[in-house]
């Protein structure tokens, strides 16, 4: 059997060997820790907290602002300082709780969270996701208790763990599954158990080979529990990708991978799960990898979440040269350019990731010779370079005729371009503009 | 230790792929057919190609120059235009109307509407169909070992018979370039190995037209139907025009389902133009008029994307 795959896609340098091999450290920042309440998708938390409280570690300072929202917990002790907008990795400004840290790290007792697993019914379940913050820690950051709360329990199949992790140069899924693979494990039988009809699947991308034999062993007893190996492609470890890959069911932006009988949950996700459920712990550390070719020396790093990113990139050794020419925070295809280094870690962010040199501004753009290469590679089976010039005409209407909207902004499409055209950002924009325009 | 950066929307990183490269992948597939072509017309042959290659990248710098726009003559498209308009001609033209033939291919079909990627036409085609309406005398005046001769084609359609050998392996009468079938192969393989074509287009191309061509020598009572199916194939620039000129990115469709469209019209067409026209080739009319109808094929073969009717599962 051919290993799983789609159709399309491509294979840039992966540049995981610079921390693939470094082993998880635990890092605890002694300064200020920033919490933005709108680390997820949905509505912002809202505070609890007012300045000059003191927190623990664990406790929860912020609760969900709507059903699809999410609660935030302190990741240190110490004082709140301040309640007031704060820049994030992504560029805009996001109130935030910014709490005096007092380096001790005192927290509460996560012990008198534990209730016996055998106890709790599937709601319950949910309850300790929900209470404990955790959203889809792949970057997109959607709840967890909503994806685990589909219309009908029963038609759920799978409940696909998302190893891929099929972006350049990220190894913090990586790392944990090779470091943490019983923990992964138990977060996804905890998954698969809310559903009557559910099997678990583990897909990864075999460029990891180490994690795909390590869970293999670990699951053999396992009859629910299924380790894929999924071609190293990017973007395998796109939801609709991945689904296709493991199960060969489509579909579209207008569906949810519920409609199609699939739960997808990233890895740290599922031991964030994990802890909650076994540990008691919410959700307040994440595995942060900082590398590139401008580090001194790539590491992957557990943090407490609203550590700061320029510290992280100092304790990573700081900077090979002067100043690299690419920040960027997540991977390269999807990642976003850092306009600033003093913003927090947040769930959502897997990496930090300085490149030496910047490509792209030093690029220029020719005409598109109709090579049909970004065609090629689109895993949603779009015309890239059409949909960019009805972007450029500002042809909505045609825009979402040529399905414009099934994009799932992967960046394939520049990366082939010989000419160098921003197809993905004049897609993107398109489509930005669409989304406006239908909540009007 | 500055902190500004140029910031730029994902993704970060870019193949190193460039239109430049992709120019010289044609160039370096062209060369076995040119160095046949040389091999067997001369000197001549030699200086044709450099001739149309300087006079092509020549026009392409001054007519930039002329209008303030940026040079693109690094992307080496115009040394690609020139090398084919240079393979589509007789040895024997004249240099001056190679000349006219590359103004017109880089200025009239190309700059005219655009520069790379916006003709609709093939330029180096157009130019050869411009220069045989103009010149029909001299552009049809063909010679091998200095003995001026009829192509291939042409003996046989006047009752006389050829080699296949000879014209698989390129020592006949024709054009510079589309003598031998056997080096235009080698770079449809390279071609193909480095993924510059699809082979949809030259596949659809010559099966269609293969199969038009057998059944028309059965129905019509042809004495050996698969010497004149192997005659058809290797003569009149069918195989140079197949691989080089249908496949131009430019001025053939985007989409996998409108290549093979594509190719077939251009099957029924040169079929049509070589039996029922007045001329024994037919592939540079087949080829410029399907390049009109890419806009309309690619409207009808748009592909289906990845979700596009995918059900809820139940």
């Amino acid at each position: 059997m051919g290993l799983m795959t789609f159709k399309g896609g491509l294979h840039p340098y992966e540049g995981k060997e610079i921390s693939m091999d470094k082993e998880i450290k635990d890092y605890f920042s002694k300064s200020d820790m920033v919490y933005p309440l709108n680390q997820h998708i949905g509505a912002p938390a809202k505070p609890l907290v007012k300045k000059g409280d003191r927190v623990l570690r664990g406790q929860k300072i912020a609760e969900a602002g709507g059903f699809v929202s999410a609660n935030i917990h302190a990741s240190a002790s110490g004082t709140v300082k301040a309640i007031e907008p704060r820049r994030t990795s992504g560029g805009n400004m996001a109130m935030s709780i910014v709490l005096e840290n007092d380096g001790a790290y005192e927290s509460i007792d996560f012990d008198e969270n534990i209730r016996p697993l055998e106890e709790l019914y599937c709601d319950d379940v949910r309850d300790i996701i929900r209470e404990a913050g955790i959203v889809g820690m792949g970057g997109a950051g959607f709840p967890t208790n909503v994806k685990l709360t589909p219309k009908d329990d029963e038609a759920i199949d799978y409940v696909i763990v998302n190893g891929a992790e099929c972006e350049p140069y990220l190894t913090s899924d990586y790392r944990r599954m090779i470091e943490e693979p019983e923990k992964l494990i138990i977060g996804l039988k905890i998954v698969v158990n809310l559903f009557p009809n559910a099997k678990g699947i583990i897909a990864i991308e075999d460029n990891k080979p180490k994690a795909i034999k390590k869970l293999r062993e670990l699951t053999r007893d396992e009859e629910k529990i299924t380790v894929n190996a999924m071609k190293t492609k990017y973007p395998q470890g796109g939801e609709r990708q991945l689904i296709y890959a493991n199960t060969k069911r489509r579909l579209n932006s207008k569906m949810l991978p519920a409609d199609v009988g699939c739960i997808v949950n990233n890895v740290d996700t599922m031991i964030a799960i994990y802890e909650a459920l076994i540990e008691g712990k919410p959700l307040m550390d994440r595995i942060v990898t900082v590398t590139g070719d401008a580090i001194a020396n790539p590491c992957n790093f557990r943090v407490p979440l609203g550590t700061n990113c320029r510290e992280l990139i100092k304790a990573a050794g700081g900077y090979m040269h002067d100043a690299p020419g690419k920040i960027i925070a997540g991977g390269p295809m999807m990642g976003k350019d850092m306009i600033s280094l003093d913003v927090p870690s947040v769930k959502g962010l897997s990496a930090i990731l300085c490149l030496e040199e910047n490509v792209v501004a030093e690029m220029e753009e020719s005409n598109c010779i109709r090579c049909g290469k970004c065609g090629g590679v689109c895993p949603s089976g779009l015309m890239p370079a059409k949909l960019a010039v009805l972007s450029a005409r500002g042809n909505l209407e045609a825009f979402e005729v040529c399905d414009g909207m099934e994009c799932i902004e992967c960046g394939c499409c520049s990366y082939i371009c010989p000419a160098k055209r921003h197809l993905t950002q004049s897609i993107a924009s398109a489509r930005k503009q669409v989304l406006a325009s239908r909540k009007k | 230790m500055s902190e500004l950066r140029k910031i730029s929307a994902s993704p970060h990183v870019r193949s190193e792929l460039t239109t430049g490269e992709i120019m010289l992948d044609v160039v370096f597939a062209l060369l076995p057919a040119s160095v046949v072509g040389v091999y067997n017309f001369g000197y001549k042959a030699f200086l044709m190609i450099v001739v149309c290659i300087a006079s092509c990248v020549a026009f392409e710098w001054l007519f930039e120059k002329f209008l303030n726009r940026k040079s693109t003559v690094g992307d080496f498209s115009a040394v690609v235009t020139g090398l084919l308009l240079a393979l589509n001609l007789s040895p024997e033209v004249p240099y001056w109307m190679a000349i006219l033939g590359c103004a017109f291919a880089i200025i009239v079909v190309k700059q005219l509407f655009g520069g790379i990627g916006q003709n609709f036409m093939n330029p180096a085609l157009g130019a050869r169909c411009f220069l045989l309406l103009s010149f029909t005398g001299q552009m049809t005046t063909f010679s091998y070992d200095a003995v001026t001769q009829a192509t291939p084609l042409a003996v046989i359609r006047d009752g006389g018979t050829v080699d296949l050998m000879k014209m698989f392996l390129g020592s006949t009468a024709g054009t510079i370039g589309e003598t031998s079938t056997a080096a235009i192969l080698l770079g449809l393989i390279y071609l193909l190995v480095r993924k510059i074509i699809s082979p949809r287009i030259p596949f659809c191309y010559i099966g269609t037209f293969s199969l038009l061509i057998f059944v028309y020598a059965l129905a019509s009572g042809i004495a050996d139907p698969f010497y004149f199916l192997g005659m058809q194939l290797c003569g009149g620039g069918l195989m140079l025009g197949a691989v080089f000129m249908a496949t131009d990115y430019v001025t053939s469709p985007v989409t996998p389902d409108g290549k093979v469209v594509f190719g077939v019209l251009l099957g029924i067409l040169t079929f049509c133009f070589r039996m029922f026209g007045a001329s024994a080739e037919g592939v540079s009319y087949a080829i410029i008029i399907s390049n009109l109808f890419v806009p309309l094929i690619e409207r009808f073969t748009v592909p289906k994307s990845f979700g596009k009717g995918a059900e809820h599962h139940e």
